[in-house]
């Protein structure tokens, strides 16, 4: 690692404040950033922990809505939202394993936007939305391409808020050393519609698959499917599968994610 | 800069640099080599660590973060004239081939137990809390926790034994 400094702030407004420094960064729960400073990929000056911010922890029910604070670990979204929200409850119990999610946060997650991350398929599928000091962004706006989001320089992601929709499943095809996504698919039907999206897959990050979206919308079953395909053009290919394979996981997950709904 | 840390019951405090990780404080400056360092990029989980009581990998914990905090490690929960449950069942159910993981195997078999008592959901069992600990149940609970030699088996065993001497 390359030196810096650190500090431990405990509220939004102190945390905004001490980025202020040239190249400060957030810190939240490290488990992507300290192995990347650990390879010497990143060289802040200062990191900002937001660890100790209280009104950043926690998740609280707002009529049909739930709202996740930025430094909610995956340990705390697992065992809270079994009933509330079980699709995005599993979706957090299979993230990297036990330890990973007893620091990992959904706020280090969305700002990384890994283009193999899980939550933010779930964020796209629930038409979520992105809350920073300054605004709220929908997740539609939000994820702009592999490891690039609509965060401004300084920008922190204080909370987002889950539309609950009538039904919803992730399905996860996991790379079995990494525990990573090889492909992610939500499906989640809302009273207007069914959303798809996809992670771990497009070169250009986590996408909606609008065909699929059309066909569910006007038929829920995984027999809607049967005509459409995917382009591998533009998905991923790495020694894991290639986007031949890839395209064909995603229109197989998503068939098993509308019967596995709930 | 200083932080202070109470380790296995007492506290210390320790003079560090911003970069360092809680796993180098706990081996290098407070002499307890039992924690392990593996990948040193949280992806086994030989460096496992009880923090404030959860398992978390002590490689990916920057000291500075942890003022104030309570940290158990394999050398709190047990000494050789007085084994802890897991670390009986791992000795008595030959729980390891080289050793090198089981510190962080039995830490964070520590803390999973207490999670299944307390109802985690791991998601595996259809009924979320109240798990049995089959085998798929136990594969995703201690899925963090790599075994190079492959000694899975008897570990499961040793945990096993040792759920049923708690219960
Ligand atoms: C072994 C292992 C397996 C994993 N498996 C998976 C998996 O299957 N699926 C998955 O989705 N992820 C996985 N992860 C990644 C994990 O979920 C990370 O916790 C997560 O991606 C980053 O969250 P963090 O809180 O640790 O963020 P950090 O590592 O602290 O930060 C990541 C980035 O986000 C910025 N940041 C952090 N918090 C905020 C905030 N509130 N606002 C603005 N910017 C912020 C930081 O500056 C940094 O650039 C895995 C990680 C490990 C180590
Ligand atoms: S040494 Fe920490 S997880 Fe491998
Ligand atoms: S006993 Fe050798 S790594 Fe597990």
């Amino acid at each position: 690692m390359y030196a810096f400094d650190i500090e431990r702030p405990t509220t939004v407004a102190e945390a905004v404040n001490a980025l202020k420094t040239d190249e400060a960064q957030p810190l939240g729960g490290g488990q992507t950033l300290i192995p990347t400073l650990k390879a010497r990929l990143a060289a802040p000056s200062k990191l900002v922990s937001l660890s100790a911010i209280a009104e950043m922890i926690g998740i609280s029910r707002e009529g049909s809505t739930i709202r996740i604070g930025g430094a909610t670990t995956h340990g705390q979204v697992a065992t809270e939202l079994a009933e509330s929200y079980p699709a995005l409850g599993y979706l957090a119990s299979k993230i990297g394993d036990p330890a990973v999610r007893n620091r990992g946060t959904i706020g280090g997650s969305v700002a990384n936007n890994d283009p193999a991350a899980c939550y933010p398929a779930a964020c796209l599928a629930s038409g979520a939305t992105i809350t920073t000091n300054t605004r709220d962004i929908a997740a539609d706006d939000f994820f702009l391409g592999m490891f690039e989001t609509a965060l401004e320089e300084d920008e922190i992601v204080t909370a987002v808020t889950f539309p609950v929709p009538q039904k919803a499943d992730y399905q996860k095809f996991e790379q079995p050393a990494s525990r990573f996504p090889l492909v992610g698919v939500f499906v989640a039907k809302h009273d207007d519609g069914v959303r798809v999206a996809v992670t771990g897959a497009s070169e250009s990050g986590v996408f909606r698959w609008t065909e699929a979206e059309e066909a569910l919308s006007a038929d829920f079953s995984a027999g809607a499917l049967d005509g459409l395909s995917v382009d591998a053009d533009g998905m991923i290919t790495d020694l894991h599968g290639d986007g031949a394979y890839r395209a064909h996981l995603i229109k197989v997950l998503t068939g098993r994610a509308v019967t596995a709904s709930r | 800069m200083k932080t202070t840390l109470t380790v296995n019951g007492r506290s210390h405090q320790v003079e560090h640099d911003a970069r360092r990780t809680l796993l180098d404080t706990i081996r290098d400056d407070l002499g307890l080599p039992g924690t392990k360092k593996g990948c040193d990029h949280g992806q086994c989980g030989a460096c496992t660590i009880l923090l404030n009581g959860e398992r978390v990998n002590s490689c990916l914990c920057l000291t500075a973060m942890h003022d104030g905090d309570d940290i158990t490690t394999i050398e709190g929960i047990g000494s050789p004239d007085r084994l802890s449950a897991l670390q009986k069942a791992f000795v008595e159910k030959d729980g390891y081939q080289c050793g090198y993981c089981t510190p962080g195997q039995i830490m964070s078999a520590t803390a999973m137990l207490r999670e299944v008592s307390e109802g985690a959901p791991s998601y595996v069992s259809g009924d979320l809390d109240g798990a049995a600990l089959t085998d798929a149940e136990m594969a995703e609970r201690m899925s963090g926790n790599l075994c190079r030699c492959s000694a899975y088996p008897l570990i499961r065993e040793a945990i096993l034994m040792a759920s049923e001497a708690e219960t």
